[in-house]
Parts: C-alpha cells; structure tokens; sequence
C-alpha cells in the first residue's frame, strides 16, 4: 500500500494524492446484487482465512516472520503484491491517459533492475544474518542508534500512510459507487485488524496472493476486450494516429518509451532520460525495492536463501506484466472512450472535473474501462480486485508496522527480556493499534486533505538516504557506525533542503533538475538521486576518519566478508541465475520494441 | 508454503471456483434469454468464456491442493 505512496514517492506518483481523489459526483458505477454477492464473498475468504491461520501464529518467528516457510513463489507474488496497490493502478491507468506509454517506466526500469540487484546480490547478506527487519540489519551493521532512527520513522510514516490511503480509497468507492465514507472506512479496517491480528504476517502474505490473483482475474479482460474492439495493437495505434491527425487527441508520442527522452522539453513529464535511468532506476526504484521493509519483509519470509534470492526474480516477471492491465486500459481508453452521444471522451485534469461540469478526470479512466466492458458479476470481480487491492496493501503496513515495532522499538527499549509468547502479544496488539491508529489519521485528512502531500513528501525524505547508507554497509568494509549514522542524516537533511528550497521557490527546480524545461515529476528523481549520492559521500568520508569494525564481526553482513552458505545444486529451471538472465532479456526486449 | 495444513492455493481454487460458476452461471442465463447486460462487445459473452476459465482454474487448485492431498 505503500503502493500507492511508493508509486507515488518512490515512483514519482504523477499529481498529488488529493488530485487523485477528485471525481465526479454521479457514482460510475451502480452493482447488481450479483456484484455486490462477489465481493461479500471475498470478505468471507480473508475472514476465513484468518481464523484458519490463527492457530499457527503462536511463536514470534511464526507471526512475525510467517515461519520462514514461504516458496519462492509465494513470497514473489507477495512480494510484488505488496506493491499493487488499487489506486496506484488508477493513478498509472490515469497517467497512461494523459502521458501515453511513458508511464511504463515505473513498471519496467523503475522496478525491475532493482528487483534482479535485491534477489542476487543484497539478499544473502539480508538472509545469511537472519534479522527480522531491515532497521535490524542496521543495528547488526551500524548498532543501536541507526536501528532506531531508522525503525521510529519507518514505523511513524507506516501507520500515517496507512491511514492516508485508507481515506482515499474510501473516497475512490465513494465516488465510484456511491459507498459512505464510514462505511469504507470502517468495514475495511475491521477486517484487515481481523485477519493479520489472527494470522499475522502469514495470514497478510496469504491474502497478498489471493488478491494479486483477483487483480489479474478481475482487470485483465478489460485490455483484452479494448484490443479486439481496436482490432489489435496496430488498429489501436492506427485509431489514435487518426485522432491525432484530426485534432480529436492531443498531439504526442503515446507509444514509445525512449524516444522522447533526449531532452527535458520533448516530453509531456518533463524529465530527461539521465532522470529516468539513475533518478527513478537506481535511486528511487533501489531505494524502495531493496530497503523497504513492507517489501523486503515478504522475501525475508521466504523457506530458503535460494527461495530468497528466486522470490524477487518471479516477482520481477509479473510486474513486468502489470502495464498490460494498468497502462494499456489507459492507453485504450484514449481511442474507445466515447459520450452518450457516440463521440469520443475527453478525460480531462482534476481541476476541470468539478461537480456539475459533467466531465471525468483521467484518473476515473479505469473504471470507466470496466463499466464500458464488465456486465453483471465480472464488473463485482473487478471492484472486488480493487478492493483487495486496497485491503492487502493495508494489511502489508500492519504488519510490517507491528513487527519493526515489536523488534526495533518495544524490544530494544522498553520490555528487552520477556517470554516469546509476551512478544507475540505485542505484535497482535501492536497490528490493532496500527489500524486504530490508522483510522485517525483516515479522519484527520478527512478534515484537512492537504495534509496528504506532505505525508507523500514526509516518506520520500527516508527512503533514498537508506538506501546510500546500506548499499555503503553491506558492500564496504570499511564503513563505520558513525560514518553510517551520518550519511542517513546527512542524505535525509539534503533530501528536505532540497524539497523545501522548490517549495520556497519554484524557479529553483531549473538547478535541481538541471534544466529550466524540467517539470516537477523531474525533481522527485533528481531529489532522491542527490540525497543517495550525499549519503553514500558523507558515509565515505566520515568512515575515513574512524576505526572499522574487525572483519570477523562483519560475517553475514558486509560483501567480502561473509562465507555464504553453499546450496545443493538444482536443474537449471530451478536457477535463480538463469531466471535472472530471462528476466533480463524480456526487460531489455520490452524496451527495445517500445522504445 | 503447504509443508503444514491447508495451502494459499487451495484458498485461491475454492474462491475461483464460486467466483466461475457465479460469473458463469449468469453468462448462461445472458444465452439463454437473449437479455444482454448494456456493455460493449457484450455480443462476445465474455461471462460465458470468462467464467469458465475461472471455473477451470479454480478446480485445478483446489484439486490439486485440496487438504490431506499427499505430495502438495
């Protein structure tokens, strides 16, 4: 759920969150019982899903850590899952709309290096030391002063996200169903307390998969259907150039990813390619995808290193896959969106999709793709996916909250010697008051939504520093606990310097960016990219000047010094490397025919 | 993940199951009666085709994981 937060910080979200969430009045859709049976039906699953598992949380490597008995594939679909987020896809879908395919990029450069660089090379060091959370890693590393910091923002902006995106997917069903804010808010939050509270980080992980399945089951015959109304992908390009020609849609390049990048001004996001490959591929994308822990803590449940290390690389396939039923909706929707009277839709921004104008805004574009396709049953199936959607990334902030909160924070600094059973009381705790918690923070933006942005801006400030200060820990020997300590306030510091210096002052973009033409989608990559770069700096120099830690204290954390343990050999079908090498060529060939 | 009691994927197959005969069950009644829902290419019966597929999926799991299963 922080997939709608990571696609929007870590991703660079297109427009702000209370942009997102301004629709028009007349609910889009209205469901039949048959729908609404669908998805009462899902809340019975996770329902049941949760009191089946709660007799197998009884220890804290249970709750917390799911036993460490996930395949590879469940923790990959979980994995990838945890980032799915309802009204990310809504958002992309959107951003499709307005900006054509160039949105895929945070599906493909923007996510899946860094998921080959987390399963092949950060994942031993992550695995071998058995810590239960990345701020653990950091105590491990860095000691107790890293973990802390690092545990008490994690777990602050977890909750507080938590509860944002509670209230906008309250919005969204509000808007498109006409469903009561309370309702939403209330019903959701009930059931997800229920079920991780029962099950745990199993029980989250179990209906992260079920959900990832609803998402594919309910979303994907919308492109399907949109490709054959088009005629296929060259009818559709055909249609549009027609559009275009006419004045119908506005002029630009939709379908090619690479072409429009040389220079800040050629393309409607107003960022340049340097941008997209270091700001959003390694910065952003790394920063999220390899130090996060709502993600990293998916893989770290996995049963073995090699299923570890293998989690990420099937996770990396199917979010390749996700633009085929986020961004093509998006992009379908330019051509097949059409007025009661037959002529084509236009989906305009946010500030013109005011009540009474009559008008929707881009966001509204995957809903209004599903109304146009989905009958009775099928349309149910698809809220049902975005529903889930929201309900699983909810439960991956819980969770994630109660275990660093468990570990990082109640352990080390208020209870430190206690019987494992007490901890698994705290974390089933922990989960409930992580939701009440959440459903303040819902109704506090209830009553002032701008404080939206600055929750979005608030969780960029950490991510980009973390990760210049792990990468620095896990692949240099030589770095110390100061030098570590330092580069994350350093980088964090540089990172709000530098969003309050274009706040201030909007001019200051041009220096930020590196270019007068660049547009503020551009300063989220060159902010992050310029606080991993101070953080990995600072980390440097400071470690120059102190004393580094003996070698054998670095075994299982440090590049170098860690003896990893040797694994039994398998077919090949079943080699982490030779997977990672397919993932590579579909990447780069995804790339190359859309460039 | 099934190396104790009942796995993910059997959860999955009983949803889809329930999820295709109901999806099913009205793109049958659609043929049945001629009365076609008001959405695009509804000619196509995508609950018919769509349906099914869940449907298969979903016996599939939950065949194939079903609790008690030796070998899941």
């Amino acid at each position: 759920m922080f997939g709608l937060l990571t696609g929007s910080i870590a991703g660079g979200f297109p427009g702000s969150l209370p942009a997102l969430l301004v629709f028009s009045l007349e609910p889009l859709a209205r469901l039949g019982t048959l729908d609404i049976l669908v998805i009462a039906l899902y809340f019975a699953m996770v329902l049941w899903i949760g009191f089946y598992l709660k007799g197998r949380s009884n220890t804290s490597e249970e709750f917390f850590m799911a036993g460490r008995e996930m395949t590879a594939w469940i923790a990959g679909l979980s994995f990838v899952s945890a980032n799915l987020g309802s009204l990310e896809l809504m958002g992309w879908a959107g951003s499709a709309y307005q900006y054509g395919i160039l949105a895929a990029h945070w599906y493909w450069v923007g996510a899946i290096p860094a998921m080959l660089f987390l399963g092949m090379v950060m994942m031993p060091f992550y695995y071998v030391c058995k810590t239960h959370s990345v701020p653990g890693y950091l105590k491990l590393r860095y000691g107790e002063g890293a973990r802390i910091v690092s545990a008490v923002s994690f777990a602050f902006m977890t909750v507080l996200m938590s509860g944002v995106n509670m209230f906008a997917m309250a919005e969204v069903m509000k808007v498109v169903l006409g469903w009561d804010l309370n309702f939403s808010i209330i019903v959701s939050s009930l059931a997800v307390a229920a079920y991780v509270a029962l099950g745990g980080l199993r029980s989250a992980i179990f209906n992260e998969v079920l959900q990832f399945i609803l998402i594919w089951g309910g979303a994907l015959l919308v492109p399907i259907l949109g490709l054959v109304e088009c005629h296929g992908w060259t009818g559709f390009k055909a249609r549009l150039a027609a559009n275009i020609a006419s004045g119908a849609t506005p002029a630009g390049d939709y379908t090619h990813l690479w072409r429009s990048m040389g220079h800040f001004a050629d393309n409607p996001m107003g960022i340049h390619w340097t941008g997209i490959v270091f700001g959003l591929g390694f910065a952003i994308s790394c920063g999220y995808w390899t130090t996060d822990f709502l993600v990293v803590q998916r893989v770290l449940a996995a049963n073995s290193l090699r299923s570890a290390r293998l989690a990420p690389v099937i996770g990396s396939f199917f979010k390749m896959g996700v633009p085929f039923i986020v961004i093509l909706p998006g992009l379908l929707g330019l051509v097949v969106l059409q007025n009661g009277d037959g002529s084509l839709m236009h989906l305009v921004g946010q500030n013109l999709a005011t009540p009474g104008s009559g008008l929707h805004s881009y966001n509204e574009v995957l809903p209004l793709m599903m109304v146009r396709y989905m009958a009775p049953g099928l349309l149910g199936l698809g809220i049902t996916a975005l529903i889930a959607g929201f309900m699983s990334g909810m439960a991956g902030n819980v969770s994630a909250f109660s275990a660093v909160w468990t570990y990082d924070i109640y352990q080390p600094l208020i209870v430190k010697k206690a019987r494992d059973e007490h901890y698994v009381a705290v974390g089933r705790w922990a989960t409930i008051i992580g939701v009440i918690i959440s459903i303040g923070t819902a109704y506090l933006v209830m009553h002032a939504a701008g404080i939206m942005d600055y929750v979005q801006a608030l969780f960029s400030f950490f991510i980009s520093p973390l990760l210049g200060v792990v990468l620095m820990g896990m692949f240099w020997k030589r770095a110390t606990k100061a030098g570590g300590f330092w580069g994350l306030l350093i980088g964090t510091l540089t990172s709000i310097g530098l969003w309050a210096w274009v706040y201030i002052n909007p001019a200051a973009l041009r220096y930020v960016a590196l270019s007068p033409d660049a547009k503020a989608m551009a300063e989220n990559m060159y902010r992050a990219l310029w606080s991993v770069i101070v953080s990995i700096l600072v980390t440097f120099v400071v470690s120059l000047f102190g004393k580094a830690r003996p070698l054998a204290e670095l075994n299982g954390l440090v590049y170098g010094a860690t003896i990893l343990p040797k694994e039994e050999p398998v077919p090949l079908y079943k080699n982490e490397w030779f997977w990672t090498v397919i993932a590579i060529v579909v990447f780069f060939a995804l790339n190359i025919y859309f460039w | 993940m099934h190396s104790s009691g009942i796995s993910i994927w059997f959860f999955i197959g009983v949803l889809l199951v329930v999820y295709g005969a109901l999806i099913l069950g009205y793109g049958i009644f659609e043929l049945a009666t001629g009365q076609l829902a008001n959405v695009v290419l509804a000619n196509l019966h995508a609950p018919v085709w769509w349906g099914a597929m869940l449907e298969a999926l979903g016996l599939f799991y939950a065949i194939r994981f079903r609790p008690g299963r030796a070998g899941k």
